[in-house]
């Protein structure tokens, strides 16, 4: 008995394990008879996408860069599905870390690193914090759903940024950007010529700090009991509002580091729409991982590797870099419809038990 | 020949053979009740015959023709109508818009008010007066019920299947609706009586169809049963005891105390009205009703769940704060709520999370804000043994376990935390007899430890056989406090109808 | 001043219809219980394949059409992971907005390459109505707009009597209360809501092609700007009426005419602080009025039929 409900056990994990892989399986394959359709070499994409992201210890190194924004905005979108809440609103939060961090980071200059460079990641954390919150308070005050006034912000924080680097924080000159961060809130690099920063560690750390925080603390577990079933947490006597605050303003937060890191770490400057869309593709990076540390880990290596290979498949296969975007909806699709995985062993199970049933009868 | 049959029907959902090789047959114009306890197969038969599932194998003949019925629209078409436990009514739509939802009669442009006076004329033939404009929501229960009918009659039906149609009817409204009942077949439409109450079998139905297990147990005359035990026999399979074991109880000393409480509903109306009572240490008050008379803003108002509007509730004397439900359940209270699924666990969590939901916060379950699994783990397994939870392993999700044992470790979580008063609310709702009679037992077993219990529930037989005292609900208020043992069924049905003590008496006489 | 008043109310009108166009189809859509944020990129394959069209038919109506028609091809991949497979509706939604960027993106740098000069394509130019054209101050602002304006407005009465008057408005409205319901009376659950989803599909399209044929008349990538997201804000501000959809989709618009006038006027305030109007008053209705209204009872879960 013991025996075989460790092997289901085992072989329920690895059908969980299976599903996303399947699901990425299609959406390249869906994403290669696009490109033969678009009349070109599909194979020279593909092959030339592992090239750029993974042929070369530079290569690879701009893989991770392209991976850390990701496995922040991945646990933005996490923490809050963790507590019931689909957080919309991290591109924006992304804008915000990057703004505010680039405020301390571009005074106080003499301050020695160990406390400029702490002080301005925490900036970065706190500014998309607080758009987060705002979104937060906004649903538990108002009843607004997270959804709309999430992208709402979106584009409000997009146009602030713009407005400082237009104005306020523009740097003399022609672009319309800031001035090059202190090096004193530089984030330092972890691998010599290349663009890979400690930004990386600080996502880690955030990956083991929301699965002990989740897992292992009284008030994660209060929070996966409001996203699980809000009647039982008022039952219990859980406040969801304070818990729907908690969930927005840290999902805001670790959306905010994704900017910060950016500004800090790879740019050392800001300027108008710094990000690719880091925000919306938390979105993949969360789903397929199951908005699961471990998932998550896996899922953002996956779409970074897709995201720095892609630059080098447009060069060598003349493959627009927008099909990569495809690639990544795809798998937001097919992960979401895991139900007809789900429905297809339904039926199987269902007709293993007519037989059984119908011997029964006899 | 017949006007249904059933022949050789098999339903097999994932895990469970539902229906094993049914043969069930209806003649035209009888009343023919389908018997069985909670999960026998019964509404999963009429299911199938009413197209809503698709049965495993087996035949379904109308009129001596085999027939296909692969969804509703099939059977209405057949004349087959069903009254469901939950009614299939859309509290947003207008009562007319209920009726004609679906018609494939309609017109694409709707003739609503003719269709309205087409209703109106029908629910005259059963003295039944509707507003076919009034929004459906403010129906009252029996009345929704009647629309339910009206809804099958207006398209045609033949064959009507009412599934529990009474659970939610007092006494008095019952026999309203027997003289329906009794009516439509008089009429020649024939009528399938889903039930698990035997009284209204033997008071209601030609014929009883007995169903256990899924597997199809008799087919008997009314006429020929002797009496009530060996109905029960054949469905529940062994001779039934009739009544939990229980002493006398001691009361001690006042743990609860009620004064004047007032609350509103979800809808902004009246619910609870200058309700008073107390309940003490040792004594289990029950509390009677016809659902939707505010029990369940009763127990809200005491949990902390809902706002109450004035009033005074007390725990050992300390006046509740309003609207803080962890401080009250801090006060010595557990409660086993209405729902399971909707307050009660959380189903995609393991059993184990589940029972730390009340006390995760505490010592030893955690330690500065980080929990103890460790510890947990041990406690868990302890509390799956004592309450007899059967699960595979403390690790399963809540989800795979059966209702029975789903209901057992939230009544374990509850009464391990060895409350001063314990409210329950429906705590065997849904269970088989087996782990009915467990959870009743310890709860009686609670009381006996000295716990005030608070015992809510619309089954009146578990109420009188659980009870030292009881009190009954009607619109919002407490319409009657009963500590006399030899009270009877019907004194009580006539207050749960909304008929006081005083004018009860020349009630009493006619009623049989 | 009173050509300014007249421009400014034909500006705000014309700046409403995409959000309206595209927020009458779904009304329908969330009557039957559908939370659609996938219109974003309905609309968006919309505004590329109306551009597509014209370009190809020299006509702006048969852009219109392809439009239509390319939209509603893309809400049947919604209606069937959303219906049929029960997937979450805002995830599967936000996957069809990055679905159709991907998809416009590519197509359009493959169809028209990179540095080209701008495509010429055949747009809506207004069309004045006789006689009522000429009344001074509102008859140039109401009655010199596009011809589909025209077009729109009459389809409110008809979609209210559809949705409130009509055997299938009954059924779309009933699938979004009570599934369960419906399917005891016969009616096919997943029949109406893809139909419903659909129908928002068509309607998206219409409100894409508006967008680049009548009052951008020009493709660009990211030229959406959160107007689909902006349609069901005003789906859920309007009350899932489409009278009240119009009234809203026309506050937006007037919110996003001020933003033009004001730049255009040379106003003080820096202009990306004008630029976000649209998108505060889209949170403000959004926090004002849901609370009251929550809309139909089976708002976003997917039906399971046992």
């Amino acid at each position: 008995m013991e025996s075989k409900t460790t092997r289901s056990k085992v072989l329920s994990s690895l059908s969980t394990a299976s599903f996303p892989v399947l699901a990425v399986i299609a959406a390249l394959v869906i994403g290669a008879v696009l490109i033969f359709i678009l009349g070109l070499d599909w194979r020279l994409a593909y092959k030339s996408l592992l090239q750029g992201s993974l042929g070369t210890k530079k290569a690879i190194a701009e893989s991770l860069v392209k991976t850390t924004p990701l496995y922040f905005t991945g646990l933005s979108f996490a923490i809050a599905k963790r507590c019931g809440l689909i957080n919309l609103g991290a591109e924006g939060q992304v804008y915000m870390g990057g703004l505010f961090a680039a405020f301390i980071g571009l005074s106080f200059a003499g301050l020695p690193r160990y406390i400029h460079l702490p002080l301005t990641v925490m900036m970065g954390f706190i500014g998309g914090g607080l758009l987060g919150l705002i979104t937060g308070v906004l649903k538990v005050r108002f009843g607004a759903s997270e959804l709309i006034t999430g992208i709402m912000f979106n584009y409000i924080a997009i146009k602030l940024v713009s407005f400082f680097v237009t104005g306020p924080l523009k740097e003399p000159g022609d672009l319309d950007q800031t001035a090059i961060m202190e090096v004193s809130a530089q984030i330092p690099r972890i691998i010599e010529n290349t663009r890979l920063h400690a930004g990386l560690i600080i996502a880690l750390l955030c990956l083991v700090f929301f699965y002990i925080f989740l897992w292992k603390t009284t008030s994660g577990y209060e929070m996966r009991v409001v996203g699980m079933n809000r009647g039982a947490a008022e039952y219990s006597g859980i406040s969801i509002s304070k818990n729907v605050l908690l969930a927005m303003a840290l999902a805001g937060g670790f959306a905010g580091l994704a900017g910060c890191c950016e500004v800090i770490g790879v740019q050392f400057r800001l300027f108008q729409d710094f990000s690719p869309q880091y925000g919306y593709e938390g979105l993949p990076v969360a789903l397929l991982g199951n908005s699961h540390p471990v998932g998550i880990l896996l899922s953002g290596l996956l779409f970074g590797v897709l995201k720095s290979g892609s630059n080098t498949m447009k060069m060598l296969a003349q493959v627009p870099v927008a099909v990569i975007q495809i690639i990544q909806a795809l798998v937001i699709i097919f992960v979401a419809g895991r139900e007809i995985y789900n429905l297809t062993k339904l039926l199987r199970r269902n007709k293993q038990l007519e037989k059984a049933g119908g011997m029964n009868g006899n | 020949m017949a006007y249904l049959e059933m022949k050789q029907i098999t339903k097999v959902f994932p895990g469970v053979v539902a229906n094993d090789n049914i043969n069930f047959s209806v003649e035209k114009g009888e009343i023919h009740a389908l018997l069985g306890e909670n999960g026998a197969g019964k509404t999963t038969l009429m299911n199938i015959l009413y197209g809503l599932y698709r049965q495993t194998s087996g035949e379904i003949w109308i009129n001596d023709k085999k027939v296909a019925i692969t969804s509703p629209k099939e059977a209405i078409d057949l004349g087959i109508g069903m009254v469901h436990q939950h009614f299939m009514l859309i509290p947003a739509l207008t009562i007319i818009e209920n009726v004609v939802l679906g018609m494939k009669e309609n017109k694409q442009i709707l003739d609503l008010k003719r269709a309205a006076s087409d209703v109106c004329a029908e629910a005259a033939k059963y003295d039944m007066t509707i507003d076919p404009f009034m929004e459906t929501w403010k129906l009252s229960v029996g009345q929704q019920q009647r629309l339910e009918i009206i809804k099958a009659l207006y398209r045609g039906v033949k064959l009507l299947i009412l599934d529990e149609p009474t659970a939610v009817l007092t006494p008095q409204e019952v026999s309203v609706f027997f003289t329906m009942v009794r009516k439509l077949s008089e009429e020649g439409h024939t009528v399938i009586f889903i039930t698990h109450k035997l009284p209204e079998v033997m008071q209601l139905c030609g014929r009883c169809t007995v169903l256990r297990h899924g597997k199809l147990e008799t087919t008997v005359n009314i006429n020929d049963v002797k009496n009530k035990q060996e109905l029960a026999r054949l469905m529940v399979g062994k001779d039934v005891e009739f009544s939990v074991q229980k002493t006398p109880a001691v009361p001690g000393e006042e743990v609860l105390s009620i004064k004047n409480l007032n609350a509103r509903n979800n809808k902004g109306l009246p619910a609870l009205k200058n309700v008073s009572f107390d309940v003490h240490a040792g004594e289990i008050l029950g509390v009677a009703g016809v659902d939707g008379n505010g029990q369940s803003e009763l127990v809200e108002c005491l949990t902390g769940l809902r706002k109450i509007d004035s009033g005074v509730i007390r725990i050992m004397g300390v006046e509740i704060p309003k609207l803080a439900a962890r401080t009250i359940l801090e006060q010595g209270v557990s409660h086993i709520p209405e729902d399971r699924h909707r307050r009660g666990m959380l189903k995609d969590m393991s059993v184990k999370e589940n029972l730390i939901l009340m006390n995760y916060f505490k010592e030893p379950y955690s330690t500065k804000g980080f929990l103890n699994w460790k510890w947990i783990s041990g406690y868990a397994q302890e509390l799956c043994k004592e309450f007899n939870v059967k699960t595979p392993s403390i690790e399963e999700k809540a989800d795979k376990l059966s209702g029975g044992n789903q209901q057992k470790f939230i009544v374990g979580r509850e009464l391990e935390r060895k409350p001063k008063l314990l409210i329950a609310m429906h705590p065997d709702r849904g269970l088989d007899i087996g782990a009915t009679k467990y959870i009743q037992s310890r709860i009686v077993a609670a009381r006996d430890s000295g716990s005030a219990v608070l015992l809510v529930s619309t089954e009146l037989d578990e109420i009188m056989e659980l009870s030292d005292r009881i009190i009954v609900m009607y619109e919002g208020g407490i319409i009657g406090l009963i500590d006399d043992p030899q009270v009877t069924r019907e004194y009580i049905g006539l207050l749960m109808a909304g008929t006081r003590p005083q004018d009860s008496l020349e009630w009493m006489s006619p009623c049989p | 001043m009173a050509i300014e008043i007249s421009n400014y109310i034909s500006m705000a009108i014309r700046s409403a219809l995409p959000i309206l166009i595209c927020g009458i189809g779904l009304v329908f859509g969330s009557r039957a219980g559908i939370v659609n944020i996938g219109a974003e990129g309905f609309m968006l394959i919309g505004a590329f394949m109306g551009v597509v069209g014209s370009y190809l038919f020299s006509s702006a109506w048969i852009g219109v059409l392809v439009a239509m028609l390319s939209s509603m091809l893309i809400s049947l991949i919604f209606a069937y992971f959303t219906v049929t497979v029960k997937a979450d509706q805002v995830v599967v939604g936000m996957g069809i907005n990055m679905l159709a960027i991907g998809l416009t993106t590519t197509l359009f740098r493959r169809l028209f390459g990179m540095n080209t000069e701008p495509i010429k394509i055949e747009s809506f130019s207004p069309l004045a109505i006789p006689g009522l054209s000429d009344i001074p101050i509102l008859g140039t602002s109401l009655f010199t707009q596009h011809a589909p304006a025209y077009l729109i407005f009459l389809c409110i009465p008809l979609a209210s009597f559809i949705l409130f008057r009509t055997d299938i408005g009954l059924k779309v409205r009933a699938v979004g209360e009570h599934p369960r319901a419906c399917d005891t009376v016969g009616i096919n659950v997943f029949k109406v809501r893809y139909g419903a989803i659909l129908f928002s599909g068509l309607m998206a399209g219409f409100a894409g092609a508006y967008l680049t044929l009548g009052l951008l008349n020009f493709f660009v990538e990211d030229l959406m700007a959160g107007r689909g997201y902006m349609a069901v804000a005003a789906v859920v501000f309007g009350k899932y009426s489409p009278v009240g959809v119009m009234l809203a989709a026309l506050i937006f618009g007037a919110g996003d005419a001020l933003q033009y006038r004001l730049q255009a006027g040379g106003s003080v305030i820096p202009y990306q602080f004008l630029l976000m109007i649209p998108y505060v008053l889209t949170i403000l209705a959004i926090c004002g009025f849901v609370g009251e209204n929550k809309g139909p009872a089976a708002m976003a879960q997917p039906y399971i039929k046992e």
